[in-house]
């Protein structure tokens, strides 16, 4: 075998089963007796439920049952748990109202669940679902956050008064009032960050079962599926957990939108208790884009007090984070722990004060979606450090150097709660400006004028904290989960080994990374290792996959099985060997007597392990197989520079990005192939985010851009090559050096792309353009300069 | 209830199918090849591209009826019986054009038409475009348009025409 350890770009050995077609996602998975489910939802933003006539649909050929909200309440089944508390600036707790997994009372938006149709067929369920009368009193609705906040908006929850679900705050109100009373000079910028829908091309399913001993499994398409058996098992079901086993198989991308516990799961579960069938039921692309958690969706005032010589003195941010209609698990951590605290960036900004009210609307609910608060408080600093340039006359590039925290400086504490560990910005961003060839720009600019294009560039840096989390930190902070990371491994008596990971891959090639982890350590080869992950009946309690931990949290929890592996392996060598434990070496595959020449290799002592004919049984047991669980000491903290090049049509305003890089340190890289394509991936939903997607309401809260003719994804024809390289600085506390990759490119990308925007129209006047930036918006902004160009 | 009548991946199956059942349906539900997926209702993703009678379309855009006859060819009918892969989905491995796999049936199947109908060979430009109908949320086709342009030539048999490149 060639080098498979770490560092080796191997190819994945999931491919085999996905290039043939052999995948295992939900919807390809059907049990005996199988019945399937088709959910009713509201077609209103926001109504009274007056009534909800059944009695068509129950009657309708092949309909099994059909159970609304009031049928769920009967059987006590709970509403749908938030996983963070968050407190107010006066200390009281945040406004958590009920989550009804089917609607009861009111509908709160699009998409919102009223009943379900289960029948023999799919098609016999939904033919039976438009025989639902259901009658509404329609309600005024209210979308945008910024109307929301208005004394005259609709409450979407009664007793939620203003529609504020919490009024929070993090730094030195007093430290940063102060260095703005004495600042020569303050820069203000408004900005939004546009709602996303995150869209993983597989839709979320669901196939509850349960079997006649009242043992139920669930199979469904979520990021981390004990996460799902606690919180629906504990909460919403109250089924014991040693009873509810949940199984996600292939999972077709994620991107933080299947983290969370949705009501179809309840749903299906809970009908199979009740029918004594298993019901399944797949989402339809309309349904995602009404029922998935979406993305995003700030409006931030931000403001910046500097010194004569443009060295930052002090941050003032305020932000309005649209909710949704309810708070979905994580949605309330978002805008706060994920966002705020990222606001010292890459730049030694001495305080920062930043307020975030967190607010409900008649919209489908927000929470995490790939970056998750980091990408909006990158987007806000590297927008306002453009601004501020624009504003005072300073060069971009050297206002970035001039602020960034120096190499020397880590440890280093920011005013708003992190310590970075480890990171050096100016390497990153030297290497992506010479990479871009950023000196040379200029000619190219000039060159594309000729051709009728208007091309500029755009830069910018970024910080994120992954690796979540520390739990003790985490759950000082609201949150109401450890975040810890488990593996078990287990070493088979030929040698073999067997991977049992909390983390979970649904697309991130976890089965090759982790594997070659374990070769590494093992001096065995990836093809004897497998990784198994997604079924809580046969992995230890873990937590999943979220904010690009998997390999920092739970790699780490597989290294320290590993160790505790090696640890025994000497034990049984130094019996065999019969040399003393102290004395054992493990390397490259083999124990040995150290300074000799005798040895026994891996799998020897695997085989003795479970073979114990000549082994010290009456101090060590037999087998090996060792489980870890792994809490970080910290966050980790990668950081980089993208810089984006684009040309406008002038003509039609067309936006086109001709030249991208992303220099990233994300710390010791495992598998640069797979790292090469999550900096991919991530850069171009960023770039879809700048230019492209949006999710877009009227103003009483009906979802415009409901399917992929409104909403527009990006296609191969929308994006350029692009060019990524990594530079590391290792991660100080974790026992890889790893900081993780997953949200790198989706963090540091949007800002990059509307720097280059603005600067390729800093002829027409523009300081700043909200995202998306689609030719609409620019050839109005071209149309509107034109004729005072003309003129001068 | 109708009939219908067809041959997938050279197997020949007469199947009882509803007016209304989509080729995709008749795939995935009746004959289980559950690799072609399905990611929209708005003929839009592309994950559910098969070949009808040697040309690339929309398995949710055709009604199975439509298929009468015809002979589909899906993800499963690629490989070799000795588990040889087609040479689009070799390179897509090796150029690591797929991450979570839920697009790739699709895309696999939608790049092996763009390739057979371009013997004179394709640029990048070419490439992208004959893949707009193809959505992946993974990959930003990076990977994927490497792995097409590498498998031009094995699938031509020559190199790739220098004026294409």
């Amino acid at each position: 075998m060639g080098f498979e350890g770490i560092g080796a770009a191997v190819k994945r050995k999931e491919d085999a089963r996905f290039l043939a077609g052999r995948g295992n996602y939900v919807d390809d998975i059907n049990r005996p007796g199988q019945v399937y489910a088709y959910i009713k939802r509201s077609d209103r933003p926001h109504a009274r439920l007056k009534g909800i006539d059944t009695r068509k649909a129950a009657a309708a050929p092949g309909v099994l049952a059909v159970y609304t909200g009031a049928d769920l309440a009967a059987d006590g089944v709970g509403g749908l748990p938030c996983g963070w508390q968050i407190h107010n600036k006066d200390g009281s707790p945040m406004a958590e109202p009920p989550h009804p997994v089917l609607a009861v009372g009111k509908v709160r938006h699009v998409g919102d669940p009223i009943a379900v149709v289960i029948a023999e067929t799919k098609q016999q369920a939904k033919d039976a679902a438009e025989l639902l009368e259901i009658d509404y009193e329609d309600l005024p609705g209210v979308a945008a956050s910024t109307d929301a906040i208005k004394p005259s908006a609709p409450l979407v929850h009664d007793d939620v008064p203003g529609n504020i679900c919490y009024d929070w705050h993090i730094g030195d109100k007093a430290a940063v009032d102060a260095a703005f009373a004495r600042a020569k000079h303050v820069v203000k910028l408004e900005l939004t960050n546009n709602r996303l829908v995150p869209n993983a091309m597989e839709p979320r399913a669901a196939i509850g079962e349960c079997d006649v001993t009242g043992n139920y499994t669930l199979y469904t398409t979520s990021q981390n599926p004990h996460v799902i058996r606690l919180l629906m098992g504990a909460f919403v079901l109250h089924i014991p957990e040693h009873q509810l086993r949940v199984i996600a198989p292939d999972v077709g991308g994620g991107f933080g939108s299947k983290i969370y516990h949705y009501a179809e799961e309840a749903i299906v579960t809970w009908a199979a208790g009740k029918l004594r069938r298993p019901v399944k039921w797949t989402a339809e692309r309309s349904e995602s884009f009404i029922s998935d958690a979406q993305g995003r969706d700030h409006v931030t005032t931000a403001e910046m007090a500097l010194d004569e010589q443009g060295n930052f003195l002090a941050l003032r941010v305020s932000t309005l984070a649209n909710m949704g209609a309810y708070l979905s698990t994580f949605a309330t951590s978002i805008p706060t722990y994920l966002y705020a605290t990222l606001l010292a960036g890459v730049y030694k900004t001495p305080a920062i004060y930043a307020e975030v009210k967190a607010v409900f609307t008649n919209t489908v609910p927000v929470d995490a979606y790939r970056g998750a608060g980091r990408p909006e408080a990158a987007y806000l600093l590297e927008r306002l450090v453009d601004v501020i340039a624009h504003d005072l006359g300073f060069d971009r590039i050297e206002l970035r150097r001039k602020n960034f925290i120096p190499p020397d400086a880590f440890p280093y504490q920011t005013p708003v709660a992190l310590q970075y560990d480890s990171g050096n910005y100016q390497v990153t961003f030297e290497k992506a400006l010479q990479a871009a060839d950023f000196a040379g720009f200029e000619e190219r600019r000039r060159q594309a004028r000729a051709r009728g294009k208007l091309r500029g560039i755009g830069v910018s840096t970024y910080l994120e904290a992954c690796g979540i989390a520390p739990s003790a930190v985490a759950g000082a902070l609201g949150a109401r989960a450890g975040l810890y990371e488990v593996a078990n491994v287990r070493v088979n008596p030929t040698g073999d080994v067997t991977v049992f990971t909390g983390a979970h891959s649904h697309g991130q090639g976890h089965e090759t990374t982790f594997a070659q982890v374990v070769a590494e350590r093992l001096g065995i080869s990836i093809a004897q290792v497998d990784v198994v992950h997604g079924d809580t009946g046969r992995i230890p309690f873990g937590m999943g996959t979220y904010g690009s931990r998997s390999l920092a949290v739970g790699g780490s929890a597989i290294v320290k099985a590993l160790d505790k592996i090696i640890a025994k392996g000497k034990r049984i060598a130094a019996h065999l060997l019969e040399a003393s434990v102290d004395d054992i070496e493990f390397k490259d595959g083999k124990f040995t007597v150290a300074g000799t020449d005798k040895s026994k290799t891996f799998a020897e002592i695997a085989l003795t392990a479970y073979v114990p004919h000549n082994y010290p049984i009456e101090e060590l047991e037999p087998g090996l197989e060792e489980t870890a669980f792994y809490d970080p000491k910290n966050f980790t903290f990668p950081g980089g520079c993208h810089v984006c090049e684009v040309e406008i049509d002038i003509e039609t305003g067309t936006p086109k990005v001709v030249n991208f890089v992303a220099v990233d340190d994300i710390g010791r890289v495992i598998n640069p192939m797979i790292v090469e394509g999550q900096v991919h991936g991530g850069v171009a939903q960023g770039i879809g985010q700048a230019l492209l997607e949006h999710a877009v309401y009227d103003s009483q809260g009906q979802l415009l851009s409901g399917s992929y003719m409104d909403y527009v994804m990006p296609r191969a024809d929308n994006l350029p090559s692009i060019h990524v390289g990594t530079e590391s600085t290792l991660c100080t506390h974790n026992p890889l050096g790893v900081k993780g990759v997953g949200e790198v490119g989706a963090i540091g990308s949007p800002p990059a792309v509307i720097n280059a925007i603005v600067d390729a129209l800093r002829d027409y006047g523009v300081r700043h353009i909200d995202m998306p930036a689609t030719a609409e918006k620019i050839w109005s902004i071209i149309q509107a300069h034109q004729p005072r160009m003309a003129a001068e | 209830m109708p009939q219908v009548t067809l041959t997938v991946n050279g197997k020949r199956h007469t199947v009882e199918v509803e007016g209304r059942t989509l080729l995709v349906e008749l795939l995935r539900e009746k004959l289980g090849l559950t690799g072609t997926h399905v990611g929209c209702d708005t003929s839009q993703c592309g994950a559910c591209v098969v070949h009808v009678n040697g040309d690339s379309v929309k398995s949710c855009t055709m009604l199975a009826l439509q298929a009468d006859g015809a002979s589909v060819t899906t993800i499963e009918g690629l490989a070799k019986p000795d588990g040889t892969l087609h040479p689009m989905q070799e390179m897509f491995r090796e150029h690591h054009a797929l991450q979570c796999g839920f697009c790739t049936p699709g895309m696999v199947m939608s790049a092996i038409d763009l390739v057979n109908k371009h013997p004179e060979g394709l640029t990048e430009a070419q490439i992208r475009e004959g893949l707009e109908g193809n959505l992946c949320r993974c990959t930003g086709y990076h990977n994927i348009v490497k792995a097409v342009a590498a498998a031009w030539p094995l699938m031509h048999g020559k190199t790739m025409p220098a004026a294409a490149e």
